[in-house]
């Protein structure tokens, strides 16, 4: 019985807990309250992934409404792996958060983080799981509402700035993604995104159509941090408080990818996007624009948060990459880096963390000859740097070497020379950390010499992910059997 | 034993051992015991491995597929086992070395040193043992990452600077180049498996084979062909013996071993002859051996000279392999077993001059083989084999690869031979002659005698073996022609 509804409790749970949080007002219950809920939230997201698999897509009529009149939430492959990805993360750094959290936000403040936290959870996996469009843009504007509010909970007056500065963007970019579901509600009179995919194509190169693919994608771009759509993204990062950022980066900017993976895929179709309308030349030329840009600016950040938030954005260079090559292996290893990329930076952002909690600074020189005093955080910051270079036997590893193989697939042997030499500059900026981190005499303050090893129930989840990045290094067979899969189905679907 | 098991023991025994080496932190002498007591242990596995391995049978171990058809796999070949059979012998006396150098210099550390060594090794059985492309790409990122604290052990603005330069050629090459070649042998041939005989005849063509060929060579930085060998002479600044078996055994070895490899088991002596393109390695190879032979002889500080003399010697074996012939392949893989007795004497003699005498340049060592004849004795045997002159090992790889040469009447290669041959002597010959005809300079209040008994004890072993090796080279000689099919 309970299992039917499992597509609704995904959402329902973290909504109504929330509000709990408020009640509750106490910081170590909504804690509690948040861990449960988190890890609810991944053992359905697994049922649900589990079930697709053996059974195909599921869909799910809220309240009875048959669609397309009725909000119909329906999961395939694609999503059912994103809602992995996002519940995960979520379920991996809550742990975490409480002595991060305790450590970087005014105690009677604390049950607003969990509180927010609880409703950016929702809204992510609100947007991955529903099949109405309008529906996509309501989520999104309930996380985005509420990162901004997680960003300025950041210790950093600049916090606020940086969330009044994603504010703005990530307005900009919600409005425009209404007004291409707007547009397109215009034209055939369904918001149902099944639905939609069958009416689109016929009028698909009426102006009106047109318009709102232009929209969407603008809108998309801009909450995903495309190149040059991206100023709004190191900011919020580098300021948020360290949990947020951990989570952000493996989440957020990956939903908003979903959304537009979702809109070419499923509803206007590839061969609409890639061969009608310009898109195979613009997200090939932006991603390899991000992944040299935002990789060199990395080189140069001396606040490593920061770095690693410019890292992200080459990171995203390297997921439209993928998708743009519009072919199976291409999509794959674009949808198989948006999970890799989120075990990586999410650990990476994890031992910041760490190191923020006992040094109360993530600037590169503060950081210097922390290798001694913090081996373990250092380790595992070492183990994400490599996955994040791609050294085999990492995850990393294992995303670069399909987006490779795509190019050579496709022919393009120079993006497969642009995708490899674009890696070395990840050598250059994660190395000056390492070097300062382990060769570097400690600077005379006290914070400094005073460093120790952070917390046990910040390095389990640290470690997890970063043990993560190994597994998946190594045992590709599940992310990468889910992520041919899906790119399969997308395909299939779309043209 | 049932083979697979030995195999299987090869590549955990030392990992084993660098766990142990880390838990003794606080023992130095237990932690020194179990690194050689790891060593012992590995070379026992090896030994008993090759004896396998000449009756004929080839241990096969499969782990898990790293990519759907492509899995972490080893197999043992006989280049493999001379690799590994040098490699992990020489392990031996280098420990011995090891406890005399760092004790007798007081370095800090010590127990990352030694861990570090053992993981190296670890990843040097990996790479020799390696039954496909894949599997020897994540050893061989394995050893150039376990490698790198041992290069930056001082710690010192000169090491980290020594470091980058390392870290970032090796790293550059094999992720810029080498990976995107396997990513592409891999699309193109559909396997990465070793095979005899090659696996691209008749799936790849020439102008790709070319290309391939080209990114293989410069995506081997290890093997030190110019102009990427600058990581070589940069990793000097490491401890000595890490310079003496590491970066004249395992690490260089490693880098014409992949070179060896690919030519014999991927390309394939019978496809690479039918290329029109791939004649540019036997030159590139042979004027590395004379530039590098030449920025030797002009280098004064002793580690450097010899470094130069290494990427010389390691592009005899890369030219050697490039002659295309099966004699000169044979040459090739006992040059690898040669040159590595060689030329670990001679960094064992450097590192002993420096403990007992503190002395780094080769102008001021007149005079020194009076006080310390063992060690400059190991330093003229030593030297003896580079030139390749008998009773030395250098003089019967040389021989095979000239008579691979003549074979192939690859006139270029012989003319290299020739001319290098005068610039090793030229090189080598005058630091033998000043050490122990010229007078000691005066005024030099140095003291000293011999070094600690354990370096003397460890240079003795591995000059002795390079003269061993020209009288009984029955094993060499006998994997090296089952490697290129003539027989056991």
């Amino acid at each position: 019985m309970i299992e039917a509804h499992l597509p609704a409790l995904q959402i329902v749970l973290p909504l109504v807990a929330a509000p709990l949080c408020v009640v509750l007002r106490d910081a170590r219950a909504a804690w509690a309250l948040t861990l449960l809920i988190s890890w609810a939230a991944l053992a359905i997201a697994i049922a649900l992934l589990v079930k697709v698999l053996a059974t195909g897509p599921i869909t799910y009529e809220l309240g009875n409404w048959l669609a397309p009149w009725g909000i119909e939430f329906r999961i395939d492959g694609v999503n059912a792996f994103i809602l992995v990805i996002v519940s995960a993360i979520g379920a991996i750094v809550l742990p975490y958060a409480y002595a991060s959290v305790k450590a970087e936000i005014d105690e009677e403040r604390i049950y607003l983080f969990y509180c927010m936290y609880l409703l950016t959870l929702t809204g992510l996996l609100g947007i991955v799981i529903t099949g109405d469009a309008f529906n996509i843009f309501v989520f999104l504007e309930i996380s985005s509402l509420s990162t901004y509010v997680l960003v300025s909970l950041g210790r950093d007056r600049r916090a606020m700035t940086a969330a009044y500065q994603y504010l703005i963007m990530g307005t900009i970019g919600a409005t425009f993604i209404l007004i291409g579901i707007g547009l397109l509600y215009m034209m055939t009179g369904t918001l149902n995104l099944a639905d939609l995919a069958k009416r689109v194509p016929p009028i698909a190169e009426s102006r009106t159509v047109l318009a709102a693919f232009g929209f969407i994608t603008v809108g998309t771009s801009l909450k995903l941090a495309l190149f040059p759509l991206h100023q709004w993204l190191p900011n919020a990062y580098a300021y948020a408080p360290s949990t947020v950022s951990a989570f952000l980066a493996g989440t957020a900017t990956k939903v908003s990818l979903y959304i537009l993976i979702r809109f070419i895929f499923t509803v206007f179709g590839a061969s609409f996007a890639f061969d009608v309308l310009p898109l195979d030349i613009v997200l090939p030329v932006l991603a390899v624009l991000a992944m040299f840009v935002a990789s060199t600016v990395a080189i140069f950040q001396q606040d490593i948060k920061r770095m690693l938030a410019y890292s992200s954005i080459a990171q995203i260079g390297y997921m439209i990459l993928g998708i743009s090559f519009a072919s199976v292996t291409g999509v794959a290893a674009g949808l198989l880096h948006i999970f890799n990329h989120a075990l990586m930076k999410g650990g990476l952002f994890l031992a910041l963390g760490c190191v923020m909690l006992r040094l109360g600074s993530v600037q590169i020189e503060d950081m210097r000859g922390l290798g001694q005093r913090m081996p373990v955080t250092m380790a595992a910051f070492v183990v994400g740097a490599l996955s994040l270079i791609g050294i085999p036997l990492t995850a990393g590893f294992i995303s670069k070497w399909y987006l490779v193989l795509a190019a050579l697939e496709k022919g393009q042997w120079y993006f497969a020379v642009l995708i490899v030499l674009s890696s070395l500059l990840a050598v250059i900026y994660m190395w000056r950390v390492i070097e300062a981190v382990y060769f570097q005499p400690v600077p005379n303050t006290d914070a400094a010499r005073n460093a120790r090893e952070a917390p046990l129930s910040m390095l389990v989840p640290l470690w997890i992910l970063i043990g993560a990045n190994v597994y998946f290094g190594v045992e590709t067979s599940g992310s990468l059997g889910v992520a041919r899969r899906a790119a399969a189905m997308l395909l299939g679907a779309g043209s | 034993m049932s083979v697979t098991l030995l195999l299987a023991l090869a590549l955990t025994v030392p990992l084993v051992g660098a766990v142990l080496i880390a838990m003794s932190h606080r023992k130095p002498n237990q932690r020194e015991t179990v690194t050689l007591v790891t060593a012992v242990a590995l070379f026992s596995i090896v030994a008993a491995l090759t004896t396998r391995v000449l009756a004929g049978e080839r241990p096969y171990l499969e782990l898990l597929d790293i990519l759907p058809g492509i899995p972490l796999a080893f197999r043992i070949e006989p280049l493999g086992m001379m690799f590994a059979l040098v490699a992990s012998f020489l392990w031996i006396v280098n420990s011995i070395y090891s406890i005399g150098y760092m004790r007798g210099n007081k370095e800090k550390h010590q127990t990352r040193f030694y861990v570090c060594f053992a993981v190296a090794l670890w990843a040097t059985m990996g790479v020799a043992f390696s039954a496909n492309l894949l599997s020897l790409f994540v050893f061989y990122e394995a050893l150039t990452i376990s490698t790198y604290p041992l290069v930056t052990h001082h710690g010192d603005e000169k090491a980290v600077r020594g470091g980058r330069t390392y870290l970032g050629i090796l790293l550059t090459t094999s992720i810029g180049v080498m990976l995107p070649a396997i990513i592409l042998t891999a699309y193109l041939v559909g396997t990465l498996d070793f095979k005899v005989g090659g696996i691209m005849a008749g799936k790849v063509s020439d102008q790709m084979g070319g290309l391939l060929l080209f990114l293989f060579m410069y995506g081997t930085g290890k093997a030190a062909l110019m102009p990427i060998h600058r990581w070589l002479p940069a990793a000097m600044v490491a401890p000595t013996p890490v310079s003496a078996l590491l970066h004249a055994v395992a690490v260089v070895k490693a880098g014409v071993f992949v070179v060896v490899k690919l030519i014999v088991y991927t390309f394939g002596i019978g496809y690479l002859s039918k290329l029109t393109n791939a004649e540019w390695l036997l030159y590139v190879a042979g004027a590395t051996i004379l530039i590098a032979s030449i920025i030797a002889l002009r280098s004064d500080n002793l580690k450097r000279r010899l470094a130069y003399s290494t990427v010389s010697q390691l592009s005899y074996v890369i030219m050697a392999a490039a002659i295309l012939v099966p004699i000169s392949a044979m040459g090739a893989a006992i040059h690898i077993a040669a040159h590595a007795f060689g030329k670990i004497t001679l960094f064992f003699a450097a590192g002993s001059i420096y403990t007992a005498a503190h002395k780094t340049e080769v102008s001021q060592l007149d005079g020194i083989g009076r006080r310390m004849p063992w060690t400059m004795g190991a330093f003229a045997i030593g030297a003896l084999s580079m030139i390749g002159v008998p009773p030395t090992a250098g003089f019967i790889s040389k021989w095979y690869i000239l008579l691979g040469a003549l074979d192939a009447q690859a006139t270029a290669a012989i003319v290299v031979i020739v001319l290098s041959t005068i610039l090793n002597a030229a090189y080598f010959l005058p630091v033998v002659y000043a050490a122990f005809f010229k007078k000691p300079p005066e005024g030099d209040a140095h003291n000293h005698g011999e070094a600690p008994l354990a370096i003397v004890i460890a240079l003795t072993i591995t000059a002795s073996g390079t003269i061993v090796l020209f009288f009984l080279p029955d094993v060499p000689l006998a994997l090296a022609r089952s490697m290129v099919g003539l027989g056991g």
